[in-house]
């Protein structure tokens, strides 16, 4: 029903208030807002990803985060002074260090993160539903083995301790590590973070609908649909569920790099389980396959236990520390996948006109 | 020598608490065919009841001999467990029967999770240490040692196991099982109630959880909210290496994949010069599943395929 001047004064007014929002947080003069937000803006990137995977093409992918983690150590690696302090060879060759472009980084670790999610998806084409959830279940926990475990002989990763000092992103002469002052006006680093990742949001927002409305998109749905009859029709099935796995990885690599660049610290600990299945219960939770649905469930799931982390306060006191935060952002997203799924088979926001073998 | 009799021994027991579980998610996979991420869960909840109960009876009873007290928690812990289990099935499972395969599952998964978070909230997230309740003389056979303990487990495994063949093949309960697992529909039509039968198969498959949950935590002595999670997927993908579905293959399978564990574990850092330690072990089990399920779909002893939607 809406015109078109209607949708256009709406996507002003939400670009306005998406430019102004972190400019109003970081004038309450704590940071951590922000900050709050600019993760939120890394799970639905992550989110959109796996919405390739899950919501186009119907796999069930229980280990992505292992995809984030190649982004997130790529950059470590190359940013850092880890490999420099460990192996003097490095040092010999690169006596200032290996400041490498944020963009190079960028490009190597989307094509690396592709290339692992399809070597890791095609000993799975066969498999469909559970056991190919269970299988990138395990694959995900071997990535995160050997990021654990890859410290002896040879250190590579620094094992358990993760890389830190990871440097902040320097690009076109803005350091993100330094507050940057435009005329009398001093945008923190956090704020810079987010434009950035704003605008990778919704390159992925654009890229992610482009996906949908092509050839690509409508084969992959056709094999959600019904893989058989899509094999018939003449689709290779196996080419486009590896073009599936590759896309979704590269979106998780990139994320990965953006993330490490932000918090200026890898370790294992941030790619367990849990994380696969907390952006798996995005997608869900907010609409398989519906892009606004996606990113709704991303915002929900990342911002609401840290507004309860407000009130988990005395609610932590009242129960004897029971109800800690943590304890709390757990409770809230298995609820809210029972609940959902439940309740709203189709996620919060369902897509309009998809979806048969997703849910009834 | 020795070294490889100990692991073999090491890897039967740990071999025979994953064949425990690995029957309740083979007996549900069979039924209903979902897999039951929560198993494990059901284990955890098994072995920490138990910690607690241990934990009364010993203050209560305090003549009481330990084997004593440690079967009794038992018997209440598997009470506890198939109770919960029969709940979990009524209003999470029951409700998607029909629905298609990703919303069982997102929910199985979501219920695992629900269960440990629960779990965190009654038993504190720190891990306690279990009491050991048998005696703690161990046994020399050729150069290894096994202890009380793992005597007991593999013995309380062979019983367990003979009892529920029994239970399967020659009562009337059993019979509605596989009726029910062959053809839901059909077995409605013979008088069976399909309802009931899967509620049973939930109860009897932890019950099994909740036997393997207090060997876990006797043989390892700790207990905490996230132990559960990795015994239940590998014994998942002991039932897939056995052929899901199939009760023989789910022993076969368990059994199989211990002793890969251990033998690996033991001799993995021999084999590679030390690149690769028993760190790895937890390894072992993915790339079996990704080779089994590669190569031969249908398990080792096959019953279904894998290419199910």
């Amino acid at each position: 029903m809406k015109t078109k001047t209607g949708k256009i004064v709406a996507f002003v007014l939400a670009a306005i208030a998406l430019l102004v929002l972190p400019i109003l947080l970081q004038s309450t003069g704590s940071n951590s807002w922000v900050r709050i937000v600019d993760l939120a803006l890394l799970y639905v990137l992550l989110a959109l990803g796996l919405n390739i995977v899950v919501g186009y093409a119907g796999l069930l992918d229980l280990g992505y985060i292992a995809f984030f983690a190649v982004g997130a150590y790529i950059y470590a690696l190359f940013d850092s002074s880890h490999l420099i302090d460990t192996f003097p060879a490095m040092k010999a060759m690169f006596p200032n260090g290996t400041h490498v472009s944020i963009w190079i980084v960028m490009v190597v670790a989307a094509v690396v993160a592709g290339l692992v999610g399809m070597i890791l998806g095609a000993p799975t084409l066969k498999l469909r539903g559970d056991y190919l959830a269970i299988i990138t279940l395990g694959f995900g926990e071997i990535v995160r083995i050997f990021l654990l475990n890859l410290d002896r002989p040879i250190n590579i990763t620094n094992g358990p301790r993760g890389i830190s000092q990871i440097d902040a992103i320097d690009t076109f002469g803005v350091d993100f590590a330094q507050r940057l002052t435009v005329g009398n006006y001093t945008f923190e680093p956090v704020t810079m973070y987010y434009y950035l990742f704003m605008f990778f949001v919704v390159m992925a927002v654009i890229l992610s609908y482009r996906l949908q409305d092509s050839r690509i998109g409508r084969a992959w749905m056709a094999i959600r649909e019904d893989e058989i009859a899509a094999k018939a029709m003449g689709l290779n099935t196996r080419n486009l569920k590896l073009l599936a796995f590759g896309m979704g990885a590269s979106f998780g690599g990139v994320s990965g790099v953006l993330f490490a660049s932000f918090q200026r610290f890898v370790s294992p600990e941030s790619f367990s389980l849990m994380e696969s299945v907390m952006v798996v219960a995005m997608v869900v939770l907010g609409g398989i396959g519906h892009i606004p649905g996606v990113i709704l469930g991303a915002l929900l799931l990342a911002g609401l236990p840290e507004v309860l982390r407000h009130v988990a306060g005395p609610l932590s006191q009242m129960t004897d520390g029971r109800l800690a935060p943590e304890i709390l952002r757990q409770l809230l997203i298995a609820l809210a996948m029972v609940l959902v799924m439940l309740l709203r088979p189709k996620g919060l926001w369902p897509s309009p006109e998809h979806g048969k073998s997703l849910s009834k | 020598m020795d070294v490889l009799l100990q692991q073999i021994i090491n890897g039967l027991v740990l071999g025979s608490m994953y064949a425990l579980v690995a029957l309740g998610y083979t007996m549900v996979y069979g039924i209903i065919g979902l897999i039951n991420f929560a198993h494990g869960e059901v284990l955890m909840v098994g072995a920490l009841t138990s910690w607690t109960l241990i934990g009364w009876m010993t203050e209560a009873w305090t003549g009481m001999p330990g084997w004593l007290i440690l079967l009794t928690a038992t018997l209440i812990a598997m009470v506890v467990c198939g109770g919960l289990n029969f709940m979990i099935e009524k209003l999470a499972y029951r409700r998607l029967r029909n629905s298609p395969r990703l919303a069982p599952l997102i929910t199985a998964i979501g219920m695992s999770l629900l269960l440990q978070t629960i779990a965190m909230m009654i038993w504190e997230p720190r891990p306690h240490s279990y009491p050991s309740m048998l005696s703690t003389e161990p046994f020399h056979l050729g150069g290894a040692v096994i202890s009380v303990t793992q005597v007991t487990i593999l013995a309380t495994t062979a019983i367990t196991l003979a009892l529920l063949m029994w239970l399967v093949n020659h009562t009337n309960l059993g019979r509605a099982m596989r009726a029910t697992a062959e053809n839901p529909r059909v077995a409605a039509l013979m008088g069976i109630k399909p309802d009931m039968v899967i509620s049973a198969t939930f109860v009897i498959g932890a019950m099994l959880a909740a036997i393997a949950g207090v060997m876990w935590a006797s043989n390892y002595g700790t207990v905490q909210f996230a132990m559960g999670f990795m015994p239940g997927l590998k014994s998942f993908v002991a039932a897939v290496m056995g052929g899901i579905g199939n009760l023989a293959g789910a022993v076969v399978g368990g059994i199989l994949l211990g002793l890969i564990e251990s033998l690996g574990a033991g001799y993995l850092g021999k084999l590679t010069g030390g690149v690769l330690g028993s760190q790895y072990s937890d390894i072992f089990a993915f790339v079996m599943l990704a080779l089994v399920l590669t190569l031969r779909p249908s398990g080792l002893l096959g019953e279904r395929v894998a290419d199910r939607a």
